[in-house]
């Protein structure tokens, strides 16, 4: 790709992204002058935001062409590859699961790095900290929702191998969490639950959809559009689960050694 | 002369929130980076293909999301955080809940991850052969789907407010919420089915739960007996749970209508 293409491109994604973020300044302006009836505090930084905020996202919505999606598929691709996961040997007709466990690993290792990086979760788990005075630390919470994320999208990857609906695995997950909700510390409710959209971060999101695609481009009988997504609804799900055991294992202990 | 580097010190604010940003776009890519390293040169054991283009788009991306951030920081969030409050307080409940619903719909329609994922969507809709597969096609569904889920936000935020003013409890919203998914799973096409239930957890990033948080905490803590933090959360949890019954509606209109 050369430089002109380049600007051309950023200049027409400039113009669409114009159209995206125009509502949000429109709510902005037209309730501070309607119901607020102040004029604009600041209004020369808010023009400025509002601009950072225009080039920003349509650097990002390129960059997420040419990076992003790419990287997902590649990988997906790479690993799925008969000649890699069977050598010289030749694919047997039909997909085998076992053969599939570096995608496993790998999608389990990504989702792992990229939560336990993941600065949102570093705040809520200082918060939580000083909270439960002590009880829950810092990184038993980030090791947690990290192990969560990491199962998710590792037993994510495992179904759209293996084909299986979807729902099950929902209709399931929820069902532990309702249990676990009734059982666990209730403190930690509200932050068990918080925590499964605490991780799906803005870079994390199009990296993981494109992998989920992209394996279910590769994998024989596999169709994108029946098993491609799903990845981040069990990265949302899992969290939930090992942090209501966690908290639930910490009082447990706590409990004991008072007793 | 004191008054001089005052100016030059608000100057050079935007810098450093700047610098900070791109720091922080850098830490959410590194792992990932190292990850794929790892694997590429420890059990793939081969050149990674396309390196050029990736590492400029990764660039791109660093650069955009920080100066993204930035945006917000310096210009939407101060004005929409003062304004959340200031309508909170000002009590009259029409224009909170007009407020909500804007928010919630204007913010997810700009969410990067939303964009990112309907694009995604419509891609292996065309391949597929669900939609035809040329420009215009794919933008409308692509379209169609990011209204609706704003749309879903929307009305999330709406009934999230409404719950806060009357102190509902929030897990039987929530719990009904999931038994309302459960039976239109059934009836949903199987191929809207992956993409609903992930769009529940792509409308909480970037732009949408900053302002929406503000919003809820700024309304439970001007009511007795309300916990803000408890409350500001039961906004999410609900704005994560709506789009999946929209979506799924969505389908059953786009693709037997």
């Amino acid at each position: 790709m050369n430089v002109m293409d380049l600007l051309v491109s950023l200049t027409h994604t400039l113009v669409l992204t114009f159209k995206d973020v125009l509502p949000v300044l429109l709510l902005l302006v037209l309730f501070q002058l309607a119901v607020v009836r102040k004029p604009l505090p600041n209004w020369k930084r808010m023009a400025a935001g509002f601009v950072f905020v225009l080039i920003g996202l349509a650097l990002f919505l390129d960059g997420l062409e040419t990076a992003l999606f790419p990287i997902g598929k590649i990988m997906a691709r790479q690993l799925s590859d008969p000649a890699f996961l069977y050598g010289s040997e030749g694919a047997p007709a039909r997909a085998e699961w076992t053969a599939y466990g570096w995608v496993y690993l790998f999608g389990a290792l990504v989702g792992f790095a990229t939560t336990i990086a993941e600065p949102a979760l570093i705040a809520v788990a200082f918060k939580v900290n000083q909270v439960s005075r002590g009880a829950i630390r810092e990184w038993g919470l980030r090791l947690a929702v990290a192990f969560g994320v990491a199962i998710g999208i590792g037993l994510g990857t495992f179904r759209i191998v293996t084909g299986t609906p979807i729902y099950l695995y929902i209709m399931a997950g929820y069902a532990i969490v309702v249990v676990q909700t009734l059982f666990a510390p209730r403190e930690i409710i509200p932050i068990a639950y918080d925590s499964g959209g605490v991780t799906t971060s803005t870079v994390t999101v199009p990296l993981v959809a494109a992998l989920g695609i992209g394996l279910s481009e590769t994998v024989p009988g596999r169709n994108p559009a029946l098993d491609g997504f799903g990845l981040i609804a069990f990265a949302s799900l899992f969290p939930m689960m090992t942090v209501m055991g966690y908290a639930q294992l910490a009082s447990w202990l706590a409990k004991r050694r008072v007793g | 002369m004191s008054e001089r580097t005052e100016r030059l010190r608000a100057l050079f604010r935007p810098l450093r929130f700047f610098g900070r940003n791109l720091l922080g776009s850098c830490r959410d890519l590194i792992p990932i980076v190292g990850v794929i390293a790892v694997f590429q040169l420890a059990v793939l054991q081969t050149p990674f293909p396309a390196l050029f283009e990736v590492l400029t788009g990764l660039f791109l991306v660093i650069l955009g999301l920080s100066l993204f951030v930035l945006g917000l920081e310096i210009g939407l969030f101060p004005i929409g955080e003062a304004m959340a409050e200031a309508l909170a307080f000002k009590g009259s409940l029409f224009w909170l809940l007009v407020f909500g619903f804007g928010l919630g719909f204007s913010t997810t329609v700009a969410e990067p991850a939303l964009i990112a994922v309907t694009q995604q969507a419509s891609a292996v809709a065309a391949e597929g052969g669900l939609i035809e597969a040329e420009p215009h096609a794919m933008g409308s569904y692509a379209m169609g789907l990011r209204l609706t889920v704003a749309l879903s936000v929307g009305i999330a935020i709406l009934l999230g407010l409404f719950r806060i003013l009357k102190g509902w409890p929030l897990h039987f919203l929530i719990i009904g919420g999931y038994l309302l998914v459960l039976v239109m799973t059934s009836f949903a096409p199987r191929e809207i089915i992956g993409i609903a239930y992930d769009s529940g957890g792509v409308t909480t990033s970037t732009v949408t739960v900053p302002l929406v948080t503000a919003l809820g905490v700024g309304l439970a803590s001007t009511i007795r007996g309300r916990n803000p933090l408890v409350d500001g959360f039961g906004l999410i949890a609900l704005a994560s749970l709506m789009p999946i019954l929209f979506v799924m509606a969505f389908g059953m209109v786009f693709f037997h209508g």
